[in-house]
């Protein structure tokens, strides 16, 4: 097997006139966290909804994992070992932190007409071991917040709310994490916290991939061990942060747009 | 909210057993002075009365205790209700009228759990619900009529129709996002009359003749005897109708606390990150209405072989929009909230006359005033609890 677990090749995606993503080609090694940057539009948000199936490419083709997933449903794509966040929050604000989480345990979960009506016991049993798991990874996180698996989500504040995104994506035991933009809409203090919680992740699931898309540098810096930077839906550059960072090519897009 | 456990002492510091127990009996008592009031005095009095009790018991712990109770002590509280149910149908006896309204509201009742899986959990409005009903009920009245089926099969068989004609119809716009299946539901209820009317085999305008529902060898159109008193052929029909709507609200509570419900909940809040964890949205859909078109289709089914004669009229657009009324005003994804919306809904009209002809004005209103000042309903839904006795460690 490669070492690359995820791969691009010529990916492209138009919508109508806007090429979103124009021939772009990447590599995410097997355990590491790749920083995805770019300014506003560059095609950070389209790459990840290509590579989990809400679109399909126009071009190009993604690997994931030895297997061409080009195309393949949302749903396929999940099975495969891929699970996201999403730029802007999308848990389901009724419903308790464990029915959350739950959500993305999906494949584990026995969804039959019968198992769930009639074999209560069975159903139980899960539903049990379901709570043990969740409140584990809860508790990775913050051991207050264990303590209420079952209030509304809705109830919660921003940073909780991305602590539980993240725990509904890493139910799943997924091989790839897509984190899109963590640190939206939170304040630098709290941005800190979240970035030590992802790190504390990582080191609790060493053979787990990232592929973490930011705007905030510190973040980057502090998180990847390789980025890649997209201007137009194309790669303009990739290497160490060290590396992008001191690119003339890199700050001239930054600059070009801000 | 983090203490989960029972306590030992609720409203007034009775026990929430005794609480709970003593609101079963207190609801039983007034379900049948309601349902043998004559006066429109006597009727208003009592609607008055439930309005601002319920107002303001509902301020008091009463609904805390009530929920401990239920939690709690689940079996001995479901066994009262059904104890409860019994007592109203067999106290009323020979009443032909009340009991008629009693058995109206349960199979109404059975329809709107279904219609609440279909919109409260899954997020499809169904504004078919009568057509489904209505075609229980034509499947009652032709089986009878030209087969020897047993009549208990009939009642499956007014779910499976109801079942295959709602798949038919939602399988091709079930995958288009937005409000398709809506859209389709409507021209459905809408056409569903019209088609009945202009269909002579299934009896045109006039409607057709429905034969009885029979039991191991029992006619429920015969008048049973209990302790020597002669009672109304209805208790048959109120006995079986409210078997009915307790299976319905068993397992319509089953799938809500259940995995399914979950998926069913999460297809609601969000289809696209519902695909990105796996879940099969087509199918959730599929299943939310297929599950809700039987409940319409069997009580349909029984419904006609109550009244035992049937025609378009009882199966109008506006009737739908009166269920879906009932979801609504009930709350979203609340069973106990669609019993008693069911409950209002269907006997307030036939109470106060004056009301019959302005129902679905005043309903709509109600409906209205729901969404703008209370839009979780009477009784809104609470956070899924999958087993209430389950208490986990925190
Ligand atoms: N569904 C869509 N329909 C039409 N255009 C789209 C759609 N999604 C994205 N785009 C366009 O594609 C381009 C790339 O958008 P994308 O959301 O991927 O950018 P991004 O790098 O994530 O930006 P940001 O940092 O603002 O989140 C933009 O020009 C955007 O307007
Ligand atoms: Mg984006």
């Amino acid at each position: 097997m490669s070492d690359a677990l995820l791969e691009f090749e010529g990916l492209g995606k138009s919508f109508g006139g806007v090429r979103a993503l124009d021939g772009l080609d990447m590599r995410v090694k097997r355990g590491e966290i790749l920083g995805l940057i770019g300014p506003n539009g560059s095609g950070k948000t389209t790459s990840f909804n290509v590579v989990t199936g809400i679109y399909s490419p126009s071009q190009g083709r993604v690997r994931f994992d030895g297997q061409d997933i080009t195309g393949l449903s949302a749903r396929k794509v999940y099975e495969a070992g891929i699970a996201r966040t999403f730029q802007r929050s999308r848990l389901c604000l009724p419903l308790s932190i464990f029915d959350n989480i739950m959500i993305g345990n999906h494949a584990r979960l026995d969804n039959g007409l019968w198992f769930n009506l009639i074999r209560r016991g069975a159903l139980r049993r899960q539903v049990e071991e379901g709570y043990d798991k969740a409140r584990e990874l809860v508790a990775g996180f913050s051991r207050e917040l264990a303590g209420r698996m079952f209030e509304p989500v809705g109830a919660l504040p921003m940073i909780e709310r991305r602590r539980i995104e993240i725990c509904r994506a890493l139910v799943s035991g997924p091989k790839l994490l897509l984190l899109d933009e963590p640190s939206a809409g939170m304040t630098h203090d709290e941005t800190a916290q979240l970035m030590d919680d992802i790190l504390a992740v990582r080191d609790r699931m060493d053979d787990l991939s990232i592929i973490i898309i930011e705007h905030e540098m510190g973040v980057i810096e502090r998180l990847t061990d390789h980025c890649v930077v997209l201007s137009y839906g194309r790669k303009i550059s990739e290497g160490s942060y060290a590396q992008i960072a001191a690119d003339p090519e890199v700050q001239s897009a930054y600059l070009g747009v801000d | 909210m983090t203490d989960k456990t029972t306590p030992k002492s609720g409203w007034l510091g009775l026990p929430p057993l005794a609480v709970g127990l003593g609101a079963v009996a207190a609801t039983a008592v007034y379900g049948w002075l309601f349902l043998l009031a004559e006066s429109e005095i006597a009727v208003l009095g009592l609607v008055a009365l439930a309005a601002l009790g319920g107002w303001a018991l509902g301020r008091t712990g009463l609904p805390d205790t009530l929920d401990a109770a239920m939690r709690g002590h689940g079996r001995s509280m479901n066994g009262a209700i059904l104890l409860g149910l019994l007592a109203v149908i067999f106290l009323l006896g020979e009443e032909h009228f009340p009991l008629l309204m009693l058995t109206t509201m349960l199979l109404y009742m059975t329809v709107a759990l279904g219609l609440n899986v279909q919109f409260g959990l899954t997020g499809m409005v169904n504004f078919a619900g009568a057509a489904f009903f209505g075609m229980g009920a034509y499947t009652a009245a032709v089986l009878t009529a030209h087969s020897a089926v047993p009549p208990l099969l009939i009642l499956v068989a007014g779910g499976v129709i109801a079942a295959a004609i709602g798949f038919l119809l939602i399988v091709p716009v079930v995958r288009t996002a937005g409000h398709y299946s809506a859209v389709v539901t409507i021209a459905f209820g809408v056409l569903f009359k019209t088609f009945l009317e202009v269909n002579d085999v299934l009896g045109g305008p006039q409607g057709l003749m429905v034969g009885p529902m029979k039991l191991f060898g029992w006619d429920f159109n015969s008048s049973p005897v209990l302790l020597g008193v002669e009672m109304s052929f209805y208790v048959n029909y109120a006995l079986l109708g409210g078997g009915l709507a307790v299976l319905a609200f068993v397992l319509t509570q089953r799938l809500e606390r259940s995995w399914l419900g979950l998926t069913l909940d999460s297809v609601r809040l969000d289809e696209t990150a519902s695909a990105c964890f796996g879940l099969n949205v087509v199918r959730a859909k599929v299943l939310a209405f297929t599950f809700g078109n039987v409940l319409a289709g069997v009580a349909g089914a029984l419904y006609g072989m109550m009244i035992s004669f049937i025609a378009p009229n009882s199966f109008t657009f506006a009737d739908s929009l009166l269920m879906v009324s009932i979801v609504l005003l009930g709350g979203l994804g609340s069973l106990w909230g669609t019993a008693l919306a069911a409950a209002i809904v269907v006997l307030l009209p036939e109470k106060l006359q004056i009301l019959q002809e302005y129902r679905f004005l005043l309903f709509s209103g109600l409906v209205i005033l729901m969404l703008l000042f209370r839009p979780q309903g009477l009784l809104p839904r609470k956070v899924r609890s999958y087993f209430p006795s389950w208490r986990p460690q925190q």
